[in-house]
C-alpha cells in the first residue's frame, strides 16, 4: 500500500477546492453539496458505486457541465469565472471520451497541443510517444488502435500541458495487467513531482489502495467517507478497500449518518 | 483571443481533408458542376433569346454567387460536424479553448475550404463560359462580402441547431440554403414574388446583392444603399448567430448535452 503523504494544510497547498458542489436532474440529485480537495503532489481516489456521481463531479471540474451551485476552483482560479485559465492548468483521460479515430496518434497530440499552448510541442509530442510506448503507431488513425492503445494516447494527451491537476475517469479499464502497473507507475511519478495534484476514479479496489494517497467514497451524489485508505480499513474493520467499497455501496444508509 | 488555438482548429480540418478524398472532392465537384450546367443553359438562353441580353453574367453570375454563400456556409457546418461525427465535444469544450476561439477556428476552416471551390468556379465560368466580373465593378466586393458574412451567419446558426437538438438534427441543415433561395431571387427579380414572400426577402441580405447583379446587368448601377444595408443586416445575422451559439452552449453545459453527447453513439 502506498505510504501517504500528510494533507495538505494550507490553501497553497491545494490544487483543487471543491466547496458545496450541488447538480440535480429535475428531481435526481447526482451531487449532493460535496466539499473535497487535492494536494500538491496528492492522488485523491474518488470512488463510487455506478451513478453514485464520480464522472457527473468530474465533469462539473472540467467545465462540460454546470453546477446548480457550489464552487470550483483550480490553484485558486474559479472555473465559473476564469474558464480558460483555470482549464489550461488542468488535463483529463476518460474511458468515455476517446480521441478523434480519424485522426493519428501525432494529429491529435499536435491538435490538443495548440489549444493547451504547449510550448516546444514537437519534442513535447516525441517524449510523451516514448514514454507511452507509442512511437510505433505515431502515425497510425487512432480508430485503428486498440482501446489499450486508445487509452494510451488519451493518457499521453493528458500529459501533455504537464497539468497541475489531472483527472483521470477509470483510466485503466482497457488496459492489460502490466499495462495498467507501467501506467500507475507513471501517474504517481506524475503526481511526486510536486507541484500536481491527481484525481482518480476507477472500480478497481486493488489499484486504488496502490496508487491513491487518500480516497472518497461516493455515494447517491454524498461523500460517505474520506481519508487515508489504510487509515480507513482500520476504522472500519476492512481487510481490503474492495470489503470496505462493497460496504458502503450496499449500506451506504448506515454511513450518511457519520 | 489565442490564434494558436484557433489554428488548432484549422489544422484539424486540414488534416482531415488531406487524409480523405471524400472530404475534398465535395469542395469544389458540386459547384463545378453547377456552373457547368448553368453555363449551358446560359448558352442556350442567349441563343434563343432575343439579342442584346446576355444571360452569363445574369444567371452564371448568379449561380456562382450563390454557390459561394452556400460553400461559405457548409465550411462552417462542415468543421463543426466533424466534431460531432467523431463524438469530440467533451475533448473539445474541456480544454481553455473559448467558444470565440472555436467558432473563429471554425470560420477560418470556412474561408480556406470556400477559396476551394470558388476558385474551380471562377476558372469554369471565365475560361469556358466567359463570364467576366469586370462588368460587376466594385460592387462585386459588396456581394462577396455580404455573401460571405451571411454564409457565416447561416453556418453558424445551424450548428447551434445540431447542438441544441442533437446529431440528428444535421438533416435539418443540409435543405436550408434551398428554403431561402426562392426568397432570395438568385434568378428572377423579387417583383415576381407574391406580396408576403417580398417580405421575407427584404431581411435577406442575399436579396439586395441578387438585385444587385440584375440591375448591373441590366446596364444600371447596384444601388450602393441598398447593399450598405445588405452588409449591415448580414453584420447583424452573424451577431446574432454567435449569441445564439453561446446560447444554446450555455444550456447544453447546464443540462448536460456536451457530456451525453459525448458518450452516445450516433445510431
Amino acid at each position: 500500500m502506498n505510504e501517504s503523504r500528510p494533507a495538505p494544510e494550507s490553501p497553497e497547498d491545494k490544487i483543487l477546492v471543491v466547496t458545496n458542489l450541488c447538480k440535480s436532474y429535475r428531481e435526481v440529485v447526482a451531487v449532493d453539496c460535496i466539499s473535497f480537495h487535492v494536494g500538491r503532489g496528492e492522488i485523491v481516489g474518488l470512488l463510487g458505486p455506478n451513478g453514485a456521481g464520480k464522472s457527473t463531479t468530474i465533469n462539473m471540474i472540467l467545465g462540460v457541465l454546470e453546477p446548480d451551485s457550489g464552487s470550483i476552483r483550480i490553484e485558486g482560479l474559479d472555473v465559473a469565472t476564469h474558464r480558460s485559465r483555470a482549464l489550461a492548468r488542468t488535463n483529463f483521460a476518460a474511458v468515455y471520451a476517446p480521441l478523434p479515430g480519424n485522426l493519428t496518434v501525432y494529429q491529435n497530440l499536435r491538435i490538443f497541443g495548440l489549444i493547451y499552448g504547449v510550448g516546444n510541442l514537437s519534442e513535447r509530442i516525441a517524449a510523451l510517444l516514448e514514454q507511452f510506448d507509442l512511437e510505433r503507431f505515431r502515425d497510425v488513425r487512432c480508430g485503428a488502435l486498440s482501446s489499450g492503445e486508445q487509452t494510451r494516447v488519451s493518457l499521453a494527451k493528458a500529459m501533455l500541458n504537464r497539468p497541475r491537476l489531472l483527472l483521470l475517469d477509470e483510466p485503466t479499464a482497457s488496459l492489460d495487467p502490466a499495462a495498467a502497473r507501467d501506467m500507475r507507475d507513471d501517474i504517481r511519478e506524475f503526481a511526486t513531482q510536486g507541484e500536481r495534484g491527481v484525481l482518480w476514479t476507477s472500480h478497481n479496489m486493488y489499484e486504488t489502495e496502490a496508487v491513491c494517497d487518500r480516497v472518497l467514497f461516493l455515494s447517491r451524489g454524498k461523500i460517505l467517507l474520506e481519508g487515508r485508505p489504510r487509515e480507513l480499513l482500520r476504522e472500519h474493520g476492512k481487510a481490503t478497500l474492495e470489503e470496505l467499497f462493497i460496504a458502503v455501496a450496499r449500506e451506504p444508509l448506515t454511513l450518511e449518518g457519520r | 483571443m489565442h490564434w494558436r488555438r484557433m489554428s488548432a482548429i484549422v489544422l484539424r480540418y486540414f488534416y482531415l481533408l488531406r487524409g480523405s478524398p471524400a472530404r475534398i472532392v465535395p469542395l469544389f465537384a458540386w459547384a463545378g458542376i453547377d456552373i457547368v450546367l448553368w453555363g449551358f443553359i446560359s448558352r442556350y438562353l442567349n441563343s434563343v433569346a432575343s439579342a442584346g441580353f446576355n444571360f452569363v453574367p445574369a444567371l452564371l453570375g448568379a449561380v456562382l454567387l450563390w454557390d459561394f454563400l452556400i460553400r461559405i456556409m457548409q465550411g462552417v457546418t462542415m468543421a463543426f460536424f466533424e466534431d460531432v461525427w467523431s463524438r469530440n465535444f467533451l475533448n473539445i469544450f474541456a480544454t481553455p479553448l473559448s467558444i470565440s476561439e472555436y467558432l473563429g477556428g471554425l470560420v477560418l476552416s470556412s474561408i480556406s475550404t470556400s477559396v476551394v471551390g470558388l476558385v474551380v468556379m471562377l476558372l469554369l465560368a471565365t475560361t469556358v463560359f466567359g463570364l467576366s466580373f469586370l462588368g460587376y465593378g466594385l460592387a462585386l466586393v459588396q456581394f462577396l462580402l455580404t455573401l460571405f458574412l451571411f454564409g457565416i451567419a447561416l453556418g453558424v446558426f445551424a450548428s447551434a441547431i445540431v447542438l441544441r437538438l442533437g446529431p440528428a438534427a444535421e438533416w435539418f441543415i443540409w435543405p436550408i440554403p434551398a428554403l431561402l433561395s426562392p426568397f432570395a431571387g438568385v434568378f428572377y427579380p423579387l417583383s415576381t414574388l407574391p406580396k408576403w414572400m417580398q417580405l421575407v426577402s427584404r431581411v435577406l441580405p442575399p436579396a439586395y446583392v441578387f438585385e444587385g447583379v440584375r440591375r448591373i446587368v441590366a446596364g444600371g448601377a447596384a444601388s450602393g444603399a441598398a447593399l450598405a444595408w445588405a452588409t449591415v443586416l448580414a453584420v447583424v445575422y452573424l451577431v446574432l448567430a454567435c449569441w445564439f451559439f453561446a446560447s444554446v452552449y450555455r444550456y447544453a453545459v447546464r443540462t448536460g448535452l456536451i457530456v451525453r453527447y459525448s458518450a452516445e453513439s450516433l445510431s
